[in-house]
């Protein structure tokens, strides 16, 4: 039987999986990438497409900082149907209290070189009129940007295709261990690294990988031009975002380049299925009509969900597995993933060919996990 | 009941039977309901409201399908440009 | 905010043509409390669709006389999701309704296939029930050349239709063969009514070039069509034209149903002798269960209207009467086939998703429907695939994805419906028709 010999193999074709392929095979290493079903399937195809700084934690805005840089050098290289559009996050603040947070984003931002503009509520009307009377402002962050994933994912895994990475799509990986991984249909693989890219599916091939799915909708309408300028988030995001339990709502909406207004979002745990939860695209919907009350008479065609990848720290499992010098990890993006896809890609393949990365990559080592536990 | 019922369609005045549709008083105006997103011009398909090719502007609202809609006097129904 | 109001019925009705007519009217007879969702003003569906000038159709007027008197409730809306076992959420006008039943009789009807090929999304290329419609409802074609074409008994109908309305109808190009009508027309013999029918239509249509063999090739003309290009027995023919009425037969829509989880086989509803999907309390009637048309429509519906009610011994009297009916389906699906030479209609540029431009270049190098969606964004559009699903399908072979809610594009506010239970009321008993 024949068994192909790699220098790495990914598994998972979602963005994070195919900016790892295309680092790799731009690095000249022979790679092959394997996925269940098609490039950018997962939660890639759900994703909302943003790239965005955050500011959570520092390796948080490290991480999300570094791969926005990468994203605006790739950006000239993008095809048109990757809809690249450098259209700027507006933070809103609902009354005073939030402008104060406004204020704290500002200096952290400022003091990190990340461009940002703190609005207050004549100048937030000014550049986004359809949001409710009565808010007290917000920051507009120039540099964030929106993209559709399933053609950006398309985009990196054909570039590295091109320079000789081997896709396998169809067949998924059924275990991996010491340099070989084995797929469905019975074909087995080795490689002096294995990256497991797989989102929330990593646990599966790698038990013991710490990664719970949390559950989001989004809603998209039809063409409604210039309704919405920005991306506009509302400043109890990163509340929502960072609860360890329970369900929350936020506002987000994003404007396509189409004109079509993507509305989230919405983060569960424990919810499995892939239905719709009605109660909880309930207080989605509410939530978004009560920033923008415009909404509630323009066409929704389409509703769906994803399953983020979320780590119990929030932040990614970015490099070598404990316990197997061949396993190596890059994943538990939570919401982060398109962003973070290209700096972790970077830093993945810098830790494994042995180049020094451009950020510390501490906070996102696998091994932080199990020192955690090997304290507890 | 007025004998015939008088809308605008892009600032032009069209008079048509009462119980006529938008979309067929589009089309006697001699206009594209819409433009495609690649800027073709389209005109009605189906016929039943499921196309959405008919999709006007009236009274400055937006994406109203004009196969399904029967003309009022003084609507004022615009066509993307 | 808009307001969400909730009611329960014994029988709801999805759908108010001919199918959704009969069920109901029968169920109503039986005592049960009914109602009727639809999403136009007035019941009759497609082929009842009554213009602003022109008069019922005695059928029709009998079986709306009989509704009335069965006391149905029309609710006027779009059913598009279904929060709970037994509850649809409708969309109305000024609010969403939720709607309990105990039984459910699907009538969704069907729609036109339409299929690209260079210039069919010119304006004044329409479907041949499409224009159709719009002449009913008040587009005038005095004087007008129109070109019929594509497949099925429905162009003789809408030729025959136009001609009463003073277009001139320059050509019937149906695609199927001379062999294949001769025997479609022979198995007529079979079914009286319908012979009627075709001697009516006959006299109607007499003068008319009508060509078998045939079928558009390229609509022509800048910002509207101007003349198509037939294929007419192996040879190109230009023929001017100030429309072109092009559909190629129908399709069901069956996106409720699938909604429902209702077994689907080869894109029709599977059903039982008495109208009874898979799934418990969900009946079908009509279209979704197999293209058949109004006869067989009003067949299907009783049945599954008195199958609700109880009524199984009426319903199986009911059930001859509908077996020749399916034989008569049956012969108009294998006599009007698609062959296979209108696959290669469409070239590399023609569009084949209207809402999102994508065209069929774009589209060959997928192999699946779903891959197609995500990188293209073909069938991501406000029709969700109802147009160039089938044309996919057929061009492509592709399956279909599965249906996620809302089955139909609704207000954003409509979204947010409550997800709790209903409280049943009792419903008000009005005419409503």
């Amino acid at each position: 039987m024949n068994h192909p010999t790699y220098d790495v193999v990914v598994v998972g074709a979602g963005i994070v999986g195919a900016a790892c392929a295309d680092e790799f095979a731009g690095r000249g290493m022979r790679v092959a990438i394997v996925d269940g079903d098609s490039v950018g399937s997962g939660a890639t195809a759900a994703a909302m497409g943003h790239i965005v700084v955050m500011d959570d934690s520092e390796a948080q805005f490290a991480l999300t900082r570094y791969s926005q840089r990468l994203w605006q050098e790739l950006c000239t290289e993008l095809p048109s149907e990757v809809e690249f559009d450098q259209c700027g996050t507006v933070w809103v603040a609902a009354d005073d209290e939030k402008m104060g947070e406004v204020w704290r984003k500002q200096k952290f931002y400022e003091q990190r070189g990340v461009p940002t503009e703190v609005l207050d509520a004549q100048t937030l009307y000014q550049l986004e009129p359809n949001l409710r009377v009565g808010f007290a402002g917000g920051l507009r962050v120039l540099e964030d940007t929106v993209l559709y994933p399933p053609c950006a994912a398309a985009f990196l895994m054909n570039r590295a295709q091109k320079r000789g990475a081997k896709l396998y799509v169809g067949e998924s990986a059924t275990q991996i261990a010491h340099g070989r991984l084995w797929m469905t249909d019975g074909l087995e693989v080795s490689a002096k690294f294995i990256v497991n890219a797989a989102g929330t599916g990593s646990p599966q091939i790698m038990p013991g990988v710490e990664l719970k799915k949390r559950k989001g909708h989004l809603v998209i309408t039809d063409r409604y031009p210039g309704f919405v300028r920005h991306q506009l988030v509302e400043l109890g995001y990163v509340k929502s975002a960072s609860s360890s339990s329970g369900d929350s709502v936020a506002f987000n909406i994003q404007p396509r380049r189409t004109g079509q207004l993507l509305i989230g979002s919405s983060r569960q745990y424990g919810a499995e299925h892939k239905e719709v939860d009605q109660q909880i695209l309930a207080r989605m919907v509410q939530r978004a009509q009560q920033y923008m009350p415009g909404l509630a008479q323009m066409s929704a065609i389409r509703i769906w969900t994803g399953f983020r990848a979320a780590t119990p720290d929030k932040l990614p499992l970015i490099g070598p597995w404990p316990g197997d010098d061949s396993l190596f990890l890059a994943t538990g993006h939570e919401g982060l993933g398109i962003t973070m896809s290209l700096g972790t890609a970077r830093i993945l393949v810098d830790q494994i060919t042995g180049r020094i990365p451009e950020i510390p990559i501490e906070p996102y080592l696998p091994s932080r996990v199990s020192q955690e536990h090997a304290h507890a | 009941m007025p004998e015939q019922v008088a809308i605008t369609v892009n600032g032009v005045s069209v008079t048509v039977p009462p119980g006529t549709t938008v979309a067929a008083a589009v089309i006697l105006a001699g206009q594209p309901c819409r433009h495609s997103v690649g800027g073709e011009p389209r005109g009605p398909l189906c016929g039943m409201g499921i196309c959405f090719e008919c999709r006007v502007n009236i009274n400055r609202r937006l994406h109203c399908r004009s196969c399904q809609i029967i003309c009022e006097q003084g609507m004022e129904v615009t066509t993307d440009e | 905010m808009s307001s969400v109001s909730k009611s329960k019925f014994d029988v709801v009705v999805v759908g108010g043509g001919p199918a959704g007519m009969a069920a109901g009217t029968r169920a109503g007879e039986c005592g049960l409390r009914v109602a009727i969702v639809d999403d136009n003003p007035t019941l009759g569906g497609q082929i009842w669709r009554q213009g602003a000038k022109s008069e019922p159709e005695p059928e029709h007027s009998a079986w709306t006389k009989r509704l009335r008197s069965a006391r149905a409730e029309l609710i006027s809306g779009t059913a598009f999701d279904q929060p709970d076992v037994g509850i649809l959420v409708v969309e109305q006008a000024d609010g969403t309704r939720e709607v309990a039943y105990d039984k459910l009789i699907l009538a969704t009807g069907a729609r036109e296939r339409f299929l690209p090929f260079p210039g069919w999304t010119l304006p004044n290329v329409m479907g041949a029930g499409g224009l159709q419609a719009i002449v009913k409802n008040g587009l005038t074609v005095r004087g007008k050349r129109i070109l019929v074409a594509g497949s099925g008994p429905l162009l003789w109908a809408v030729a025959a239709y136009l001609r009463t309305h003073d277009a001139e109808v320059v050509r019937i190009c149906e695609q199927a063969s001379w062999r294949s009508l001769a025997w479609f027309t022979l198995g007529l013999l079979e079914q009286p009514r319908k012979l009627t029918q075709g001697f009516s239509l006959k006299r109607e249509l007499a003068g008319i070039s009508f060509s078998p063999n045939s079928w558009p090739v390229a609509a022509n003309g800048h910002s509207v069509v101007e003349s198509v290009t037939i294929s007419r027995n192996g040879r190109l023919e230009e023929i001017p034209c100030d429309y072109l009425a092009c559909g190629f037969h129908l399709v069901p829509n069956i996106e409720l149903p699938q909604l429902l989880g209702c077994r689907i086989q080869n894109g029709c509803v599977r059903v039982d002798d008495f109208q009874r999907t898979t799934v418990a309390n969900i009946l079908c009637a009509g279209e979704p269960t197999g293209i058949g048309g109004v006869e067989l429509a009003l067949v299907e519906g009783q049945i599954a209207g008195l199958t609700a009610a109880g009524r199984l011994s009426e319903a199986q009297n009911l059930f001859g009467e509908r077996n020749k009916l399916q034989r008569f389906a049956g012969r108009l699906d294998q006599a009007f086939k698609l062959r296979s030479q209108l696959r290669s209609l469409a070239s590399a540029d023609t569009i084949v998703c209207r809402c999102e431009d994508v065209r069929y270049s774009q589209l060959r190098r997928y192999t699946s429907w779903r891959t197609a969606k995500l990188q293209t964004r073909c069938g991501m559009g406000p029709c969700q695939g109802r147009i160039c699903g089938p044309a996919t399908q057929f061009l492509l072979k592709w399956d279909p994805d599965s249906v996620r809610p809302p089955i139909f594009p609704v207000r954003v506010e409509s979204l947010a419906f409550p997800a709790s239970s209903v409280v049943p009321e009792q419903p008000t008993l009005t005419g409503g028709l």
